[in-house]
């Protein structure tokens, strides 16, 4: 509560100082006061998608959150992972009412991103000698692999392992979570060395490192090598080769397929979605080995997932994707970003009930779910019908929680194994004891 | 940068390109490999900036006279009565973008590769 306030108050504090640098950027450029309040409310609504954005769309930051309220010991260690990286999290830990969560988040993050524009109001202007600072370098590196993104990667492929139908193992869940993240963060490097002259002129992404000269971009390329090929190399032989070969298939399709893309047509969206459904199914086969049906499914929930999630963010940045040459949706085809945003959500509605059928939860799930999916439906709708501002926010925040949500619930309603092997086979009372010791 | 200085100097973004130039440092002994590099990174920040900057400025050109034109449709002026620029909706906007992009879509194709 107190905590919240604070981040609230400084969040408002530090706004002036980036209205005043947005102000002289906006009279030296003779920007209309429509751009000026576009720019106000993009930095607010889209400071999430620093977090997680198109270039690798997976769950968004309240996954982190909503994993750090739980009382499971293996969601703890990702809980671990995560907190060192940004004190914001620690913040998140500490909140206790999910209902606050977006208002939080928005100055939580709105505090963020406000911190580097604001710092920098006079800095920016002055010439830089390009040597690495070495005490930035931590910082860098983290920014230039969106180590957030990254994090919230890798809790989606612990869902992934996590429901997975086998008796959890600590060490492969371990090096399936830390290789999957070391792929992301090398993934997400090559898309910024790739899109230095586009970040440059996309108010969303002008801060990036590469963009600012804080890091060389051999440094950027050979920290990305680093990094994915022991991360591969770790999946590879430290989980299985399935998991290795999917990991080193996604940061192909990451960088050199939708990056790519991304400048020549509109289908970069859909293969975008399919680098965000990956993950989860990582997880999945690091634990059984196998690409099951339920792997597909959690991949399906995922990759619909994005659609609500990306269409209703892009609605708010048609103009810096049409200046940058972006060929997305919401700028040539609004009609259809609506409808396929639409489409996905009620598609995670059927998703929901194949999930008991496929014997991965129980038929609570898809009942329990299903206010949250009518209820992203229902701001799918309006998205659909109004196409403003307004609708594609509230959907992108509600986004934002639905994906964790739907997560956690499918979790606790997630078959026991025991309970498909040791149907009549125990007397009542220690099959439900055993059934407590294995559940995770 | 200082003349005694042995590394690159990055500036702040240029007010046509967004693009921040770079000002490359030449060791005493550069090798001709040394060189070749320098020069294809000056090469290709130079066509960037060229590109950006002459890209930039159709865009705020076009959007200019689109928003002109679309307020002259509507019989209204660039300002109103208390001196503020009139503006247009997204959605009109949007109209504008969608053009803006089509039109582009080739130049860019050019450009990237």
């Amino acid at each position: 509560g107190l905590f919240l306030w604070h981040l609230r108050n400084t969040g408002a504090q530090k706004i002036p100082c980036r209205f005043v640098r947005l102000y002289h950027v906006a009279s030296s450029r003779l920007i209309t006061f429509q751009y000026f309040n576009f720019l106000k409310r993009m930095y607010v609504t889209q400071c999430n998608k620093d977090l997680s954005q198109r270039a690798k769309p997976k769950s968004d930051s309240i996954v982190s959150p909503f994993h750090e309220l739980h009382q499971l010991d293996h969601e703890k260690k990702v809980v671990h992972k995560i907190s060192p990286v940004s004190p914001i999290h620690h913040s998140w830990s500490e909140m206790s009412s999910r209902n606050e969560l977006t208002e939080m988040k928005s100055a939580a993050e709105t505090e963020d991103s406000v911190i580097p524009v604001g710092g920098e109001c006079k800095e920016d202007r002055q010439w830089k000698e390009m040597k690495l600072q070495l005490d930035d370098l931590p910082g860098i590196l983290a920014r230039l692999s969106k180590i957030k993104l990254t994090a919230l990667v890798v809790s989606t492929a612990s869902a992934g392992f996590a429901m997975a139908p086998v008796p959890f193992e600590l060490t492969c869940f371990l090096l399936a979570s830390l290789g999957t993240g070391l792929a992301s963060c090398a993934a997400n490097s090559i898309n910024q060395f790739f899109e230095v002259p586009f970040d440059s002129n996309m108010n969303r992404t002008k801060n990036r490192p590469l963009v600012r000269g804080q890091i060389s971009p051999l440094l950027a390329v050979c920290f990305a090598a680093s990094c994915g090929i022991p991360g591969i190399a770790l999946l590879t032989l430290g989980v299985n080769p399935l998991t290795g070969a999917l990991g080193a298939f996604n940061i192909f399709l990451y960088t050199c397929c939708y990056t790519p893309l991304k400048r020549m047509s509109i289908a970069n969206t859909w293969v975008g979605a399919v680098v965000g459904a990956i993950p989860p199914i990582m997880g999945w086969t690091a634990a059984t080995g196998s690409l099951d049906a339920g792997a597909l499914l959690l991949g399906g929930i995922l990759y619909s997932w994005q659609f609500p999630h990306f269409n209703a963010l892009s609605w708010g940045l048609r103009e810096d994707y049409s200046r940058g040459g972006y060929c997305m949706m919401s700028v040539t085809h609004p009609g259809l970003c609506r409808r396929v945003a639409l489409r996905h959500c009620l598609a995670l509605i059927g998703l929901s009930t194949v999930a008991p059928v496929l014997n991965i939860t129980t038929w609570t799930f898809p009942i329990i779910s299903l206010p949250i999916n009518l209820y992203i439906s229902y701001l799918g709708f309006r998205f659909y019908r109004d196409a403003d501002r307004s609708s594609s926010r509230k959907l992108f925040f509600c986004s934002l929680w639905h994906l964790p949500m739907l997560l956690l619930v499918m979790f606790t309603c997630k078959k026991s194994v025991l309970e498909k092997e040791d149907k009549g086979d125990l007397p009542g009372g220690s099959h439900e004891m055993a059934m407590e010791i294995r559940l995770p | 940068p200082p003349a005694h200085s042995h590394s690159d100097w990055i500036g702040p973004p240029d007010k046509l390109s967004n693009l921040r130039p770079v000002i490359f440092y030449v060791p005493p002994e550069e090798s001709a490999l040394e060189r070749r590099l320098r020069e294809a990174r000056q090469e290709a920040q130079a066509s960037n900036q060229r590109f950006w900057a002459r890209h930039n400025r159709a865009f705020r050109q076009e959007k200019e006279e689109f928003i002109y034109s679309r307020l002259k449709a509507k019989g209204l002026e660039m300002r109103d009565e208390s001196g503020q620029k009139a503006t247009l909706n997204a959605e009109e906007m949007a109209d504008f973008y969608k053009d803006f992009l089509s039109k582009n879509l080739k130049k860019h194709l050019q450009y990237n590769r």
